[in-house]
């Protein structure tokens, strides 16, 4: 997108009707885009960008936290985990998994979950537990995952399935009272894998102007253009523009690979409590790769972190600023909660790009 | 987390494949791409391909991550 096209989108923006209008971006990874390329500081002020539940590692319940850390005690265990977890804190102050690696457990930060079976093959006098944390993005590698392993009859890997369901999460805010969002920037890499039908209900059912949204400054802000072109023009249809990736019905193989594996269940989520139909388990035909069976894991209901907001900036009803723990207890080097230390997290990119927002 | 990266397939071994983005070589798995030719661009996310992209659109992503990268230096 050219210059002039920018300015031509920065022009069309400002000639406001002076309405307040607030767009959620859904996606960690959006958020993050939107805060280093100063796309906040951009927008008159009546337009709003406001963070949604798009980070898999903040919407992680806290005992979900400890139960994993507790599992990395053993001697028989290593946990292999994408970098995002390694420093997400437990319910004990300064807990989490880099302490814990520099205590004596055995912790391994990997890219895949390929890599995590490669880690198990090696190591066969131990059992990996792979953290599977992430969205529909994540879901059919960590699914498929389980089917390498068995294929290459790799039987001391299993995975701690936190993967959750997007649509769920979003139909509780929309139903949730007072909720005040005028349209979604929808996550692109997930609608990859669900297809632009995932969104359709945005639409369709809700009347949320829509449009699924790639990486770039130039998607994003093309996205809020087409977004304002739409609730000044009364319409709220779900619109694609990630073409280059994303097709109507998803990428199939990749859904084969979740219905699988996976089954679809409750879940709890940071700042939600219980959701139906939020998350994934482990089918029960492939058990022995399922780490809450194999270790028995009971999950006990922990409270948030006195004073930490990320529950209610999970869920657009606060942002990172008006947490009075924000850049002065809770900074990325000692996080109190899990949005100060994800990559994706909206406390992590208020702060990382402050000067920008 | 749903960072995805566009890579280059340089070499493919049924679903075992090998990657190249900005001289960064990496193995990729592609189960789920239907139909993969060396040259080809797909966009990965944590080690698996999650749908192919068209040439010309994968070089111009490229182009946008350097003068991302530039940009925030």
């Amino acid at each position: 997108m050219s210059l002039a096209c920018e300015n031509g989108i920065l022009k069309y923006l400002f000639e406001k009707d002076g309405i307040r209008i607030n767009f959620m971006e859904v996606c960690g990874t959006h958020t993050h885009a939107i805060a280093r390329a100063g796309i906040k500081a951009l927008l008159p002020d009546n337009i709003r960008l406001i963070s949604g539940p798009g980070c898999p590692v903040c919407v992680t319940a806290q005992e979900t936290i400890d139960a994993y850390l507790t599992l990395s005690e053993r001697d028989d265990v290593i946990i292999a985990t994408y970098g995002d977890m390694i420093r997400v804190p437990g319910s004990e102050r300064g807990d989490n998994l880099a302490r814990r690696r520099a205590l004596g457990s055995r912790v391994a930060v990997v890219y895949s979950p390929v890599d995590a079976v490669d880690i198990a093959a090696n190591n066969p006098d131990k059992t990996v537990v792979f953290l599977g944390v992430g969205f529909e993005t994540t879901a059919p590698g960590t699914a498929a995952s389980i089917g390498i392993a068995k294929e290459r009859n790799v039987h001391n890997y299993c995975v701690y399935s936190m993967l959750k369901r997007v649509e769920p999460a979003l139909r509780a805010l929309l139903d949730s009272p007072d909720f005040d969002i005028s349209g979604f920037i929808v996550p692109g890499h997930v609608a990859a894998i669900i297809g632009e039908r995932g969104f359709d209900f945005l639409a369709s059912e809700y009347k949320k102007p829509s449009v699924i949204t790639g990486f770039e400054p130039e998607d994003i802000m093309g996205s809020i253009y087409s977004l304002i072109k739409q609730i000044r023009s009364g319409r709220a249809e779900l619109e694609n523009k990630y073409e280059r990736l994303v097709k109507k019905e998803g990428n199939i193989a990749a859904i084969d690979a979740i219905e699988k594996y996976l089954y679809v269940r409750d879940d709890v989520w940071r700042g939600f409590s219980n959701i139906s139909k939020a998350g994934f388990g482990i089918k029960e035909e492939y058990s022995d790769f399922d780490a809450e069976k194999r270790f028995d894991i009971k999950t006990v209901l922990k409270p948030a972190p006195a004073g930490c907001l990320c529950g209610e900036i999970i869920k657009g009803r606060k942002e990172p600023l008006d947490c009075r723990l924000f850049g002065c207890i809770c900074t990325p080097e000692d996080p109190i909660g899990p949005c100060m230390v994800s990559g994706e997290g909206a406390c992590s990119a208020a702060f990382k790009y402050r000067s920008l927002i | 987390m749903c960072l995805a990266v566009p890579f280059k397939i340089i070499s493919i071994d049924g679903n075992d494949a090998v990657g190249e983005y900005e001289g960064i070589f990496r193995k990729i798995r592609v189960d789920f791409i239907k139909s993969l030719d060396i040259g080809d661009y797909v966009m990965v996310h944590a080690g698996f391909a999650i749908e192919k992209l068209d040439e010309k659109q994968a070089l111009l992503d490229i182009e946008a991550f350097k003068e991302l990268e530039e940009a925030f230096r």
